[in-house]
């Protein structure tokens, strides 16, 4: 029976030719489509055990680094004061992805971006490790520390955001309750799932970033808006006393009433009237109303998407929430919105952006995160270069320099702490009503400013939700306004 | 159906001329020589997995080659002693891929332990248990030696063989599933710490049955039988125990839901049917059967469904039924042409990557290169067993030969063809290679009857009886004229 032995033989070598071609077809030909598979995690995992690049902020330090391990992972993602920049750099986890600057940089720290192309080449060339780029933010550690320490002094709930005027380079951005992402980057996939659990499970929401993410009633620090849309379209000028000083008003078309705050009535009024001017310095919501109403849902709307608000595609490169004005489908809904309420809602970023445009004399720069893209070796690769805004300038020099004005005598009544004779900041604050029932909800408190006045160097958003440690007493300048000057002062003190 | 001259046409010189030198060399010096330059290369993988996992050079790995080094050599002087002129390629063969296997588990341990520690329950490693395995599996392979001094005698226990493979067999089905369930199949025996797949034995049992029945029947297969549609079919009572004993084995891996177990012997029957018969009806029959069969189960077995979907496009559901497939799709084209480098893929991606998917781990690390090079050693075995079965002068050890090695060469290709989409997957293990002492002592046991047989057909006949002409056609004799 030889010779069914050779054929059986032969049947052999055609399977294992059969078993050759179809390793062909997956390991040669396809090899590329199943590795490359965004199924596929062994890209992720190469990645994780290749040297990812530093996060580093302006002034050098170091903020995100991986440094080498023993384990089979090779580097381990560390973050220095992991809780106060963490709403800037984000987490970088095997298991739940990145976010913040980690995700938005992650080409260049990943060491895949284009800009690297000829890095990568030489490392080719000479045979070293593949390693990530380095991202230099904007960010100010004086700012970023000031801001930060403001705001977990009194376990603040909120964020603070600062802006060059003149650059739109982020000074500092903080969210508090913040959280470490250290753990999130540990190489044991228990910790990272418990860390996560817990963020997922704090109803203080401490993952989320809410100087982008987040946007809350601005109340009278939209007051900004309305009185440079006045100023702007010729419907009212600055030291024209003809809006109502009254305590209350009557919402137009309905019986619901609108007091200024504490029911007073706007001071320095002349026959019951006073000007834009006095009701920006004293932030006299009737009078405001009023104005909305005489600007028009058009008009207010135009002027405040010159200012950003209502811009969906802003990413820096943080992606950032949409802000908005709302819909106002009536006179009454142009009332309420012309004080920041109803359905008017901004990021902190879009409130740090208003008073960063009157500071820079109307002109709208794009707000932007990194600075710098570096090399490995440090050497930059591509820098930051300001850039106006789309939409031509919010406002007119003049109109910017009026408001700047206002804002002046407003931070002259504004109280707070920080407070130094020496910098000469303009600013407004705001105290947001929210809530199903707004008069036994403590109000987020916010402070917008910017200083020196006559040369803007630094423009903050503060905002304190739901009263920060003053409950229903809170105001913009009892709560946020200390904040928003101790980082102006750290950072002007700097020589920034 | 010439074949190369170098890997079956060898046989033939030895046919021509068999055993007429008292001189054949025993070729234990090259068996020797090989199994050293195998122990090296498996040196070679245990540092780079050591360096690649590690970035140092762990003192475990000594053990592992010193401890694999001296079983085979053991072997080897077993194999001197027992059957000296048994083929010097068989060995060799196993070990490598048994060598391999042994640093792919040493290699897979430590992501598996730490998969099995996050997911919270508990892991043993498998590779110092393959160790085990393997001495357990060369002391089997010796005293298969040391027992059966000449194969032939196993034919005369044929149907004993053919009633312990059957009850083996049908053990675990009839078992209570706390000892005999193991992942959805109904395969095992597990007593305490040990667990054993008796099929694997089983397979073993059942080639040396058929062997055995083919010879004894061999002629009413060839002679006998009636006429249908221009087959000669043997008559069914003749043909009956084959039957039964195939159906059994079908209907009770079917209960089992083993999939690829049936087809594996299905295959390896039918392949010694036709080596007995030289028809190649019976494997036409055979293949029909098989149609008939698979489609029938397709219709009744869910299960068969999912895998016959999954094989179509595994990517229809790439994260529930399709996961595996996707995921040993995804090692094998993350390997591609070179491979990742032993220890520097992540095969431990691959669901139950030490047993079913062993396979796809070599091929992540070892790319098209390396798992090319694995099947040619594959082939060299089953080459090397076929070439015995030429070589040697019994039918029941050609029978016996042939279906072991073609046994082999099936099972690789079920299991390979399964983890790369060319068939669908049925969930067998690749001889040698997955982690397991039931698959890898049926092996060994596989490879003393091959050693056996090749040291018969090898082995010089000093005083082999001249062949005898039958009278009709002997010579006339020239015989010195009287004077």
């Amino acid at each position: 029976m030889n010779k069914p032995l050779r054929r059986v033989g032969l049947t052999m070598m055609v399977m294992v030719l059969l078993l050759l071609a179809n390793l062909t077809y997956v390991q040669v030909i396809n090899a590329d489509t199943y590795a490359n598979n965004p199924a596929n995690r062994r890209s992720v995992m190469e990645e994780y055990g290749r040297q990812r690049g530093q996060i580093v902020s302006a002034s050098g330090t170091i903020l995100a680094n991986s440094v080498e391990t023993k384990d089979a992972q090779h580097y381990l993602r560390v973050y220095k004061n992991g809780p106060e920049y963490a709403p800037v750099t984000g987490y970088y986890s095997s298991i739940f992805g990145a976010t913040g600057i980690e995700r938005a940089e992650d080409d260049v720290l990943n060491g895949s971006s284009s800009k690297l192309f000829v890095r990568r080449l030489s490392d080719l060339i000479t045979g070293r490790d593949p390693r990530g780029g380095n991202v230099q933010l904007t960010i100010d550690p004086k700012a970023q520390d000031a801001a930060y320490a403001g705001m977990t002094a009194k376990n603040f709930t909120g964020a603070v955001v600062a802006i060059k005027p003149s650059t739109g380079e982020i000074l500092a951005m903080v969210s508090t309750p913040s959280f470490d992402p250290n753990p999130l980057a540990a190489h044991d996939n228990t910790t990272q799932r418990d860390t996560i659990t817990k963020l997922d499970d704090d109803p203080n929401k401490p993952a989320l970033n809410r100087a982008t993410q987040e946007t809350l009633p601005p109340g009278s620090t939209f007051k900004l808006v309305v009185a440079s849309a006045a100023l702007a379209n010729g419907i009212d000028d600055a030291n024209t006393k003809n809006l109502p000083a009254d305590p209350t008003i009557t919402l137009p078309g309905t019986s619901t009433t609108l007091s200024n705050f504490a029911n007073e009535t706007c001071p320095e009024s002349t026959n019951g009237q006073v000007s834009v001017s006095i009701a920006i310095e004293y932030s006299c919501n009737t009078a405001f109303s009023t104005l909305a109403g005489k600007v028009g849902k058009d008009n207010l709307i135009a002027q405040a998407a010159k200012f950003g608000i209502g811009q969906t595609d802003l990413t820096v490169p943080l992606p950032v929430a949409t802000s908005t004005v709302g819909s106002i489908p009536d006179e009454a809904a142009l009332f309420q919105s012309g004080i920041g309420q109803r359905d008017v809602k901004l990021t902190p970023l879009q409130d740090a952006m208003v008073a960063a445009t009157i500071a820079n004399g109307g002109v709208r720069m794009q707000p932007q995160l990194v600075k710098n893209i570096l090399a490995p070796d440090m050497s930059p690769i591509s820098t930051f270069s300001a850039q106006e805004a789309p939409g031509g300038p919010a406002l007119s020099k003049d109109v910017a320099e009026q408001v700047k004005q206002m804002m002046l005598l407003s931070e002259q009544h504004t109280a707070g702490g920080g407070k130094q004779a020496n910098v000469k900041i303009a600013s407004k604050t705001g105290t947001a009503e929210h809530g199903t029932d707004p008069k036994n909800t403590p109000p987020h408190a916010w402070y917008v400013a910017f200083a020196p006045a006559d040369n803007p160097q630094i423009a903050v958003c503060v905002v304190v939700e739901n009263g920060g440690d003053r409950g229903l007493a809170a105001t913009g300048s009892s709560v946020a306004a200390g904040v928003g000057r101790a980082t102006i002062n750290a950072y002007l003190a700097g020589g920034g | 159906m010439a074949l190369p001259p170098g890997v079956l046409g060898a046989a033939t010189t030895h046919m021509s001329a068999p055993g007429s030198s008292p001189a054949t060399p025993t070729r234990r010096g090259t068996e020797l020589a090989l199994l050293g330059f195998v122990a090296g290369l498996v040196a070679l993988a245990f540092v780079l997995i050591s360096e690649n996992q590690f970035q140092t050079l762990k003192p475990e790995v000594l053990f592992y080659v010193a401890g694999y080094a001296a079983l085979f050599g053991v072997a080897h002087l077993a194999v001197r002693k027992l059957a000296p002129y048994a083929d010097p390629l068989i060995l060799p063969c196993a070990s490598l891929l048994n060598g391999l296997s042994i640093a792919m588990l040493y290699r897979l341990d430590t992501p598996l332990a730490q998969q099995a520690f996050q997911a919270g329950h508990g892991y043993s490693n498998a590779a110092p248990k393959q160790l085990i395995w393997t001495a357990l599996s060369l002391a089997a392979m010796v005293a298969v030696l040391w027992a059966v001094k000449d194969h032939r005698t196993l034919s005369r226990y044929g149907y004993t063989f053919g009633l312990v493979g059957l009850v083996l067999l049908v053990l675990p089905g009839v078992l209570p599933c706390s000892i005999s369930c193991v992942g959805g199949a109904k395969l095992w025996i597990i007593i305490g710490p040990v667990s054993i797949q008796p099929g694997e034995f089983a397979k073993v049992l059942i080639i040396l049955f058929v062997a055995a029945f083919l010879v004894a029947k061999r002629d009413l297969f060839t002679i006998a039988g009636r006429k249908f549609l221009g087959l000669e079919l043997p008559r069914p009572r003749d043909l009956g125990p084959l039957l039964i004993a195939w159906a059994v084995a079908i209907l009770v891996l079917m209960i089992e839901t083993e999939l690829g177990a049936s087809l594996m012997f299905f295959g390896t029957v039918l392949a010694m049917v036709y080596l007995a018969t030289e028809r190649s009806a019976w494997v036409w029959i055979g293949v029909v059967l098989f149609m008939g069969g698979a489609t029938l189960a397709y219709r009744l077995f869910t299960h068969v469904q999912t895998r016959f979907a999954n094989w179509l496009d595994p990517f229809a559901d790439a994260q529930g039924d399709g996961y595996q497939m996707v995921q040993s799709l995804f090692s094998l084209g993350s390997g591609g042409i070179a491979g990742a480098g032993l220890g520097a893929g992540h095969p431990e991606l691959v669901p139950v990557v030490s047993s079913d998917f062993i396979v796809s781990a070599f091929g992540e690390e070892l790319g098209f290169i390396g798992l090319a090079a694995m099947l040619i050693v594959y082939m060299m075995l089953a080459m090397r067993g076929l070439r015995s079965g030429l070589a040697v002068r019994d039918t029941f050890g050609k029978l016996l030969a042939g279906g072991l090695s073609f046994l082999l060469m099936w099972q690789m290709f079920v299991v390979i063809g399964g983890i790369s989409k060319l068939i669908p997957e049925t969930g067998l293990t690749a001889p040698f290679l997955s982690a397991g002492g039931s698959s890898l002592l049926a092996s060994y046991i596989m490879v003393a009857l091959l050693l056996r047989i090749s040291d018969a057909a090898r082995r010089p006949q000093a005083s082999r009886p001249k062949p005898q002409a039958p009278i009709a056609e002997a010579s006339t004799v020239l015989v010195e004229r009287p004077t």
